[in-house]
C-alpha cells in the first residue's frame, strides 16, 4: 500500500468502518456497507466504480455535504459525523474544493465573478478577491477571458473556471466529481492535465470520481468500489 | 458582507426588471393607497377645522325648535327682538349680538334673476361672523332705523346677476320691492356642509321684517362670546335665560337650540376621520395582497435559483448567508416598491387635491410609516421563502435541474 511507502507523509482524511443508509425500515437501501479508507497528503486519487457501487455517496461523505450513518470520518483529525451543518459548512469553505461534472457555474456572471465566490465567504476584500481570481483563471489558462459568462464560453473552458474556482481559495482538498464527464478526449486532458499540475506544483490532494480508464491513468492511486464497499486499492503503475 | 448581499440583491433584480416591477406593484399601489388616503383625509380635516375658525370659534348659535336628529327641528314658537336684547343685556360674557330672519326669495336685474336666500340683519352680523365688505360698505344707522331700501350682497349673487358688472349703486328687484345694492361681501367659498356661503343677500332687519316676512320674528340668534370667556358657561347662561323667557319649564324639553360651533368642529372632523382611518385600512389590505406577491416571486425565484443555492452551500455559504441573501432581496424589493408608491402617492395626492380643491398637506410621518412598513412586508413575507432556500440540502440542489 502507498501508506507503507510513503511513511512521512500524514494522513488527511480517513474512513473508518463507514456505513450510510438511505430510507428507512424495509425502503433502507444500503449505500455504503463498512467503507475503510484513508488518503494522505498530496495524494491524488481517482475514484472508479459502477453506478450503484457507493462512490457518489462516499464523495459526499468525503467532501462534509453528508454524513455516515455509522462509523467514523476524519479530516484532519476532526470528526466531521459530529459537527453540525454550519461548522461542516465552514469546513468546506476552509479546506475543500469541489469541482463537478456538469461545470456548476452561475449563470449570466463572469467567469472572474464565479472565481471570486468562494472568497466573497471567505470575507476576503473586494481588490484580494478581484487580483486572486484573476490569478486563478490565469493559473487554469483563462487569461483574457474574466469577463465572459459561463454562456459565452466552451464547456471545456467552463470546467476550468470551476477549477479555478476550486482552486483559489488553496484548498486542502480539491474533490472532483467526473470533471471530464461532459467533454470530449482532446479537452478531456487537458483538464487532466490542469489537475495533475495543480497536484503536483502546489501539493493539493486531488480526489476525483471517474467512468474512464483514461482518465483514471492521471492519478497516481485507484480506489475501485463495488457494491458500497472498497474492492481494489491499488498504486497506478502509470500515473505520473 | 452585507454590502456584498445588496449588490448580490440589486443585481438580482435588475437581470428581472419586469418581473420586479410587476412583483412590486401591489407593494406600490398599497402604499400609494395608503398615503393619498390618508393626506386627502388631513387635508378634509384641515379645511373643515379652517373653514369653521373663519367662522369664528367663539360664536353661538341659536335656533328655534327643538333637535329631533339630523336637519331636523320641530315648531316652536319664534323669537323675539327682546330676546336677542336680553341676551346681551343679561349675560355678561356675550359681547355682540345679531339677531336675523330669512327667506328664499328670487333677485332680479334685467334680464337675469336668481333664487337667493335674503336675510334681515343688522351691522352686528358682520361682528359676529368675521365678515368684511370690502367693497361698498355696511348699513347706515339711519337706514337700519328706517328700514331703508338697501341691500349688501355676497359674491355667488353678484356673479349670477351682474356678471363681471360692478354692482355697487345698481338696484336689483327683490321679491315685491327693488333695492339699492350698497356693499358686497367678502367670498368666503362652500361651507363645511356643502352650501354656498356667498349665496345670500343682507338688507337691514326692518326692511326684512316690513316688506318680506309681514311679521317681527326672529329665526336666529348668532352671537359672539367675549375674548377670554367660556363658550360652554355662556351657552347655559343663554340656556337658562331663555327657558325662563320662553317658559320652558321642569324636565321639559327646550324649544329652542344653541349650537356650539366646537361642537359642530368635532362632530365633523371626527366624521372625516373615521373615514380616512377606514379608506386607509382599506389600503392597507393591498399592502398586505402586495406582500402576498411578493412572497409568490421570492418562493419562485428560490426554486429557479436552486443549483445555485446548491453551488453555495458546498462551497461554504452558513445556511444564515443564504436566508440573508434572499432576505435582504425581498427586503430591497418592497423597498422599492416602497418608494415608488411614495412618489406616485405625492404625484396623486397634490393632484387630486387640487381636483378637489382642499388643502395639500405633506405628511412626512405617513411617508416614513409607509416605508418602513413596506420593508417589514418584504421582511415577513420573504422569510419563508429565504428559510425554504437556507435549509435545501446542498447534495440535492447541486442536482437539481
Amino acid at each position: 500500500m502507498t501508506a507503507q511507502l510513503e511513511t512521512e507523509r500524514r494522513p488527511l482524511v480517513e474512513l473508518q468502518g463507514v456505513t450510510k443508509v438511505y430510507g428507512m425500515g424495509t425502503a433502507a437501501m444500503q449505500a455504503l456497507r463498512g467503507v475503510d479508507l484513508r488518503i494522505d497528503e498530496g495524494e491524488f486519487v481517482a475514484v472508479m466504480g459502477p453506478s450503484g457501487s457507493g462512490k457518489s455517496t462516499c464523495m459526499n461523505i468525503l467532501g462534509c455535504l453528508d454524513t455516515p450513518t455509522q462509523g467514523k470520518y476524519l479530516f484532519k483529525d476532526v470528526e466531521v459525523g459530529s459537527l453540525t451543518r454550519n461548522q461542516r459548512a465552514l469546513l468546506r469553505r476552509h479546506h475543500l474544493g469541489f469541482v463537478f461534472q456538469g461545470f456548476n457555474l452561475l449563470k449570466r456572471t463572469s467567469a472572474v465573478e464565479n472565481v471570486e465566490l468562494p472568497l466573497i465567504y471567505r470575507g476576503i476584500k473586494a481588490e484580494e478577491r478581484r487580483s486572486r481570481a484573476a490569478r486563478a483563471l490565469a493559473a487554469v489558462g483563462l487569461a483574457g477571458w474574466e469577463h465572459h459568462t459561463p454562456g459565452e464560453l466552451s464547456g471545456g473552458q467552463q470546467q476550468r473556471v470551476a477549477i479555478a474556482r476550486a482552486i483559489v481559495t488553496e484548498p486542502a482538498v480539491l474533490l472532483a466529481d467526473e470533471p471530464t464527464g461532459n467533454l470530449d478526449t482532446a479537452r478531456s486532458i487537458e483538464i487532466m492535465e490542469l489537475l495533475t499540475a495543480f497536484n503536483r506544483d502546489q501539493g493539493i490532494t486531488i480526489i476525483m470520481v471517474t467512468h474512464e480508464q483514461e482518465m483514471a491513468q492521471f492519478a497516481r492511486r485507484v480506489v475501485q468500489f463495488r457494491d458500497g464497499l472498497v474492492s481494489v486499492d491499488q498504486a497506478n503503475g502509470e500515473g505520473r | 458582507m452585507l454590502t456584498n448581499t445588496l449588490l448580490l440583491a440589486l443585481r438580482e433584480i435588475r437581470r428581472n426588471v419586469l418581473r420586479s416591477f410587476l412583483t412590486i406593484l401591489g407593494i406600490v399601489i398599497g402604499v400609494a393607497a395608503v398615503i393619498v388616503m390618508v393626506t386627502i383625509g388631513g387635508g378634509a380635516t384641515a379645511q373643515v377645522t379652517e373653514q369653521i375658525a373663519s367662522l369664528g370659534s367663539n360664536l353661538l348659535m341659536i335656533r328655534v325648535g327643538q333637535h329631533m336628529g339630523p336637519g331636523q327641528t320641530t315648531s316652536a314658537p319664534p323669537f323675539g327682538l327682546a330676546d336677542a336684547q336680553a341676551i346681551l343685556r343679561e349675560i355678561p360674557a356675550i359681547s355682540a349680538v345679531a339677531p336675523s330672519s330669512s327667506q328664499r326669495l328670487t333677485a332680479v336685474y334685467g334680464n337675469a334673476n336668481w333664487t337667493t336666500t335674503a336675510n334681515g340683519v343688522d351691522n352686528k352680523f358682520f361682528t359676529v361672523r368675521n365678515w368684511a365688505v370690502p367693497s361698498g360698505r355696511q348699513f347706515l344707522e339711519t337706514e337700519l332705523r328706517a328700514g331703508k331700501a338697501v341691500c349688501v350682497i355676497g359674491s355667488t349673487v353678484v356673479k349670477e346677476l351682474f356678471g363681471n358688472q360692478n354692482p355697487l349703486d345698481k338696484s336689483i328687484r327683490l321679491g315685491n320691492f327693488s333695492c339699492q345694492i350698497i356693499g358686497v361681501l367678502e367670498a368666503k367659498g362652500q361651507s363645511t356642509f356643502g352650501s354656498d356661503q356667498d349665496d345670500l343677500v343682507l338688507v337691514p332687519l326692518r326692511t326684512f321684517q316690513r316688506r318680506v316676512a309681514g311679521n317681527q320674528d326672529i329665526s336666529l340668534i348668532q352671537v359672539s362670546v367675549a375674548e377670554g370667556r367660556s363658550t360652554d358657561k355662556a351657552k347655559n347662561d343663554i340656556e337658562e335665560l331663555l327657558r325662563i323667557r320662553r317658559h320652558v319649564i321642569g324636565a321639559e324639553n327646550d324649544n329652542f337650540q344653541v349650537r356650539d360651533m366646537k361642537e359642530i368642529t368635532k362632530m365633523l372632523t371626527g366624521t372625516t376621520q373615521i373615514l380616512t382611518t377606514l379608506l386607509g385600512a382599506v389600503a392597507a389590505v393591498s399592502l398586505l395582497v402586495g406582500g402576498i406577491g411578493i412572497m409568490n416571486i421570492m418562493l419562485v425565484s428560490v426554486t429557479e435559483r436552486t443549483r445555485e443555492i446548491g453551488i453555495r452551500l458546498a462551497i461554504g455559504a452558513l445556511e444564515r448567508e443564504v436566508l440573508l441573501q434572499f432576505l435582504v432581496e425581498a427586503v430591497v424589493l418592497s423597498s422599492f416598491g416602497g418608494l415608488i408608491g411614495i412618489l406616485l402617492a405625492l404625484t396623486g395626492s397634490i393632484g387630486l387635491a387640487s381636483l378637489l380643491k382642499i388643502p395639500f398637506i405633506f405628511n412626512p410621518g405617513i411617508m416614513v410609516i409607509a416605508f418602513l412598513f413596506s420593508a417589514a412586508v418584504g421582511i415577513i413575507f420573504g422569510f419563508f421563502p429565504a428559510r425554504k432556500a437556507a435549509r435545501l440540502d446542498p447534495i440535492d440542489a447541486l442536482r437539481h435541474e
